[in-house]
Parts: C-alpha cells; structure tokens; sequence
C-alpha cells in the first residue's frame, strides 16, 4: 500500500487547497486549478507512453482534440429539422438524444453528452490503435516526425471542416451531467463541485497508472524503454505493449478533452495546434520523463501559471526555453536533479562506482 | 501559397493552364528540395534533424526584408545569408556542441526548442504581419512569356537560383578540401578525427552551410510566397517529407523528391480544397514512412550508406 501513500497525501492537498481558496475569497482560482487537473490527465497519459514506454509523441494534442471535437459537435449539433426521419426517432426512442433550449430560446435535440463523449473516446482510441500500428514501427526521428505529422493533420482537419466551426471552433457546448446532480460545466456556481470532478478524475488516472507502471505490464515497459531488442528477446511482445500504451494514453487525452471541452463550454482549433503537443511533451520532460509524480507535479504548476497569464506573451517561448534548459541540463527531469542521489554516491565512498 | 492563388477551378484544364501547374509545383519543389538539402547536411554530419530547419529559410527573409530599405538588395541578401549562418553556428556551439553523447530524443527535443525560440524571437521582433521582399525584376504584374503561358519573372529567379545552389553544394562536396573533409566526417566520424579532421568544427560548418542555403532560399523565395514568422514549421514538414522521400541523407534524391511533391502539391489544388493541401503532402509522409522508410530511390541495403 505503500505507494498509494502519495495519492493520499494528494488528496488531502486538493482538499486543502479548495478550503484554502474558499477560506481566502480566491475560488477563482479554481477554475484554472480545474482546467490544469484536465491537462495533467493527457500528460500523466503521456508520460506513461514516453517516460516508460520510450516513444515519443508529438500528437497528442491531436487525441485531446478528437475527444474534445466529436463531444462538442456531437452535443451542439441540432437534429431538430430530422427529427420526423427514422434514424432520428429510432435513437430518440432509446433515450441516446437530448431535448434542450438554447440562450435564444430555440429548440435544440442534440446528443447525449454520454453517448457523445462514449462515440468521442471510442474514436480517439481506434484512431490511436489504427495510427499506432505502423507508427510505432518507426523510431527516432522517424517516429517523432510521424507523430507530429498526425498532429498536423488532425489540425488542418478541424481547421478546414465546416462542420467542425473551421478557425471559430465549436461553442455552446452543454454540461455534462456525470450523475444526477454531477454536472460537468463552468457554471459560476458549479466552480467547486467541477473543481473535485477535475480531481477525482487526475486522482483515478494515477491509480491506474501507478497500478500499470507496478505489475508486470510496467516491468514490460521499462525493459523495451531500456532496450527493445533485448526485451524482445526475454520473450515480450513489444509491438503489442508499445501499441497498447499508446491506445491507453491516447484514451487518457481523449477523455481529458472530453471534460474539457464540456467544462469550457467549447472548443477551438488551437487545441490541435503543434504547440499544444510540443507542450505536453515539455512538461513530461520537465517531470523527469519515467516519473508520473513529477509530471503531474510539473504539469499543474506550469500550466496554471500559463492559465494565469503569468508568462504574458511570451507563453509558447517559456515552454521552448523550458524544453531546451531541461534537456541540456537535466535530461533526468527537474525533479531528478535533487542532490539525494548525488548525496548517498558520495557517502557510500568510492568503493562503489 | 500565393503562387497558386491564381490557379483556380477551371476545368477541363488548358494546355495553359497545365503549364502553370507545372511551373507553380517547379517553384515550390525546388524550395522543399532546399530544405530537404539542408536537412541532410546537417544529418549526414551529426545524425540529427534539425527540427529548425525551416526557421532559417524564415530567419533569412525576415533579415533581408529588414536591411533591404537600408541597402540595395543584393546586399541586403547577402548580409541575411551571412547572418542566418552566423546564428546557425551560433545554436550548434552553444546548444550541441558539447554535449557527451546525446540520446536522440534529447536532441529533438532541443531542436524542437531551439525552433520554438526563433519563431517566438521573430514574432517579437516582426511581429505577426506577413511581409515579403520586392521583386527581384519588375513587379507583380510583370511576367515573361514562356513555352506559351506568362509566369513571373520571380519565379525563373527561385529555380535558377535553387538550382545552381545545389549544382554549387555538389561541387563543394567533391571537389573542395573542406567539402570532402565533411564528407569524410559523415562516412565515419572515428576515422575522420584519426586523420586529422576536427570533427567538430566540421559538423558547426554544417549547420553554417544548412543555415546559409535555407536562408538565400529564403530570401529568393519571399516576393512569391511572403514570409511570416511562423512559415517555418509547415516548410519543415515539406523539407521533411522531400528528404525521407529522396533517402535521407541523399541529396540528388532530395532535388527529384522535391519536384515531385511540388507537382503533386500543385495539381492537387485542382481536386481538392486548398486547405487540405498541407494534409496531403504529410499523408505522403506517413505512407512512405510506414511502406519506404529509405526512401522512393534509395535500396534498403544501401540505405545506411550515407552520400551527399
């Protein structure tokens, strides 16, 4: 149980910190707190295909977006003027659409955002598996250019699409209702109540993940990050768990945007952007890579401060500066450069090199 | 793509208008070609992509749109070149000169960086308008007639002056001192030094010579297709392509890699919208990656010999 310690102390941080804001009138800050918990989502994701898995994704950014673009179309996308057509009244008599009313009053018969987000997740993941097939065949420089291919397609797809809102993006998204009376949205007074769905959902990725990184899937992992050849040797598949933490960590973005997306009320094509997936990938490098605590350590701090504004204008370069600074300097991560390591090498002597 | 604008939905398509397909694919491939160059230097001395190669052909437009109303043109281009090759040296001494054997991951990571950091530096400095040079010769209206049909005066200045770029780069290649030394240090690095080579400076010179062509492509390229501070990334991905299309590290493949994807290009827009023109040219990218991975010319055995 030791190791679910940490999550606890998590718990206990997140619960602290929302007591805190409420306690000092600053439950604004909730909001970027909520938005940075979906963002650690993707990047604890990706950190489990990089740091363990050794493959590098330069689309991820791409997934985020499948998930949170299909949710949101799906959801604002009025059938109203089909609503005498089979198909239409076939999904409406299994209860799969919603009847609502816009700001204008206008009737609105959408998706439900359970099965939006069901149609939106399934179809990041069986893009993953499809893309990740002959994708993960490739390596270096290869695999890095493949991935941010798929990122700039994904891009130009929503980009150029009409029926994805071209350059406006998709607005007007409804909330999410999880359970009756668990409504995922940014409603002013709904601020702390989607404060802990954003946490509760970080909280059961890393259980998951710590799980993963700790049976004989993450042992698996770790032998095709250190060398594949030789994993593959001692038998291990390595094709199928590469595959497979692929699928998983673009599941993980997908259901990031999802939420996301319903909690923003839309979605636009930055999103997609290359930068967003540059990003991600600097905040796991920044974590330390093979280190799920300290990407999501990193990713929240970094990314609430650019929610905050904090970086101003000059956002995207404090994460290329980041992204260089820690790969010259300290390859192991941020977190790895503590003196605790260096420390003991020091006082176990020379005996041990 | 600016050159294509005019390029528009008739059809069936004229002798004419054919024509101007080709010469619009021509121009654009000649340039991927030129990335695509660029991106083999540097690889064939030091197995990196540079993902910031398509900043420097950026880097070299912007500069020149700067110093042009301060000087003539010519010199304008030549201190850009001089410039964007001081800056590429620049970013090898300080960011990968003394690394201790870097992992792959970690230098493109780092170029990655380095690429985000010129573009961002750029729209600080020039801001998010589009800018381009003056024509060469001429304006916009004029245009010389050719095989039938009237194209640009700017246009015959991008291919010729692509091309006797790399007829140059050959002849460096095999003919110069200098030039055999980095060939020497691409073919194996361990022999180069034991022969005296200084490796390292060979492999600084690279970036130099990759950032100089990117940056004159640049220039050239600027009346027709306009620079902005982040037009290099798309022309990375091109570069990229035309480079793993010709073989990777092959140049002669790079030129007849470029001129195809620029025709493609080209004779897409007459199918599809313009927006999924990028789209296409990537999708190329991953099926040549997943089925060819050494390339359209290249043998698999001879793949892992590196020629430039």
């Amino acid at each position: 149980m030791k190791r679910f310690l940490p999550l606890l102390a998590l718990l206990a941080l997140v619960i602290s910190i929302q007591l805190l804001t409420q306690w000092t009138g600053t439950t604004y800050y909730l909001t970027q707190l909520t938005m940075s918990g979906y963002y650690a989502v993707v990047i604890i994701g990706l950190c489990l295909l990089m740091g363990y898995a050794g493959q590098i994704s330069l689309g991820h950014a791409g997934f985020f977006a499948i998930g949170g673009y299909m949710s949101a179309m799906l959801t604002t996308r009025n059938l109203i003027s089909f609503q005498n057509q089979d198909w239409v009244v076939l999904l409406d008599k299994f209860g799969l659409l919603a009847a609502r009313q816009d700001l204008y009053g206008e009737a609105i018969l959408a998706f439900q955002p359970w099965l939006a987000a069901l149609i939106a997740i399934v179809l990041a993941g069986t893009i993953a598996l499809i893309i990740g097939i002959p994708v993960l065949k490739l390596k270096g420089h290869y695999l890095a250019m493949a991935t941010l291919g798929f990122g700039i397609i994904v891009y130009r797809v929503f980009l150029a699409s009409e029926i994805f809102g071209e350059a406006d993006g998709i607005s007007g998204v409804p909330g999410f209702p999880l359970l009756p009376g668990v409504i995922v949205t940014g409603s002013f007074g709904a601020r702390v109540g989607n404060y802990y769905i954003a946490w509760t959902l970080v909280i059961v990725a890393m259980v998951m993940l710590i799980n993963l990184i700790n049976s004989r899937v993450g042992r698996a992992l770790r032998a095709i990050h250190g060398a594949e050849e030789a994993a593959n040797a001692m038998g291990i598949d390595t094709a199928r768990y590469k595959l497979k933490t692929f699928v998983l960590s673009a599941v993980l973005a997908a259901v990031a945007g999802v939420f996301l997306t319903h909690y923003n009320g839309g979605i636009g094509p930055s999103e997609a952007g290359v930068m967003k997936s540059v990003r991600y990938v600097a905040l796991v490098a920044v974590g330390g890579m093979a280190n799920l605590w300290g990407a999501l350590i990193m990713g929240v701090t970094l990314n609430f401060l650019s929610l905050r504004g904090f970086f101003g204008s000059y956002d995207d370069a404090v994460f290329g500066a980041i992204l260089i600074v820690i790969m010259l300097f300290a390859p192991e991560g941020l977190l790895r450069l503590n003196l605790a390591a260096k420390l003991k090498k020091l006082f176990s002597g020379g005996s041990r090199k | 793509m600016a050159a294509l604008q005019y390029v528009t939905w008739q059809l069936p398509m004229t002798s004419e208008l054919f024509l101007q397909y080709i010469f619009a694919g021509l121009t654009y491939g000649i340039i991927y070609a030129i990335v695509a160059i660029g991106f083999n230097i540097i690889y064939n001395t030091t197995g990196i992509i540079n993902f910031a190669q398509g900043e420097f052909v950026m880097l070299g437009g912007m500069i020149a749109i700067s110093l042009n109303p301060l000087m003539p043109l010519p010199l304008a281009i030549v201190l850009a070149v001089l410039i964007t090759m001081m800056v590429g040296a620049l970013i090898e001494i300080v960011f990968i000169r003394w690394l201790d054997k870097p992992s792959v991951l970690r230098l493109i990571i780092i170029t990655i960086g380095i690429s985000i950091l010129i573009r961002e530096a750029a729209l600080h400095i020039w801001g998010e308008g589009i800018r381009s040079l003056p024509y060469f010769i001429g304006n916009e209206v004029s245009s010389v007639s050719i095989l039938g049909t009237r194209i640009s005066p700017q246009v015959l200045w991008v291919m010729g002056v692509c091309t006797v770029m790399v007829i140059l780069l050959s002849l460096f290649f095999r003919y110069t001192l200098m030039g055999q030394k980095m060939q020497a240090c691409a073919a194996n690095r361990t022999a180069a030094t034991l022969c005296g080579i200084n490796t390292r400076n060979m492999v600084t010179l690279s970036f130099m010579l990759s950032a100089g062509i990117g940056a004159l492509a640049g220039c050239v390229m600027s009346p027709i297709t306009y620079t902005q501070y982040d037009g290099g990334t798309g022309l990375a991905i091109k570069g990229f392509t035309v480079a793993i299309m010709g073989g990777l590290g092959n140049s002669m493949g790079a030129v007849a890699a470029g001129l195809l994807l620029g025709l493609l290009e080209a004779f897409s827009v007459s199918v599809l919208p313009l927006a999924f023109q990028d789209a296409i040219s990537i999708s190329i990218l991953l099926v040549i990656l997943f089925v060819r991975p050494h390339g359209l010319f290249g043998r698999r055995d001879t793949a892992a010999l590196k020629e430039f």
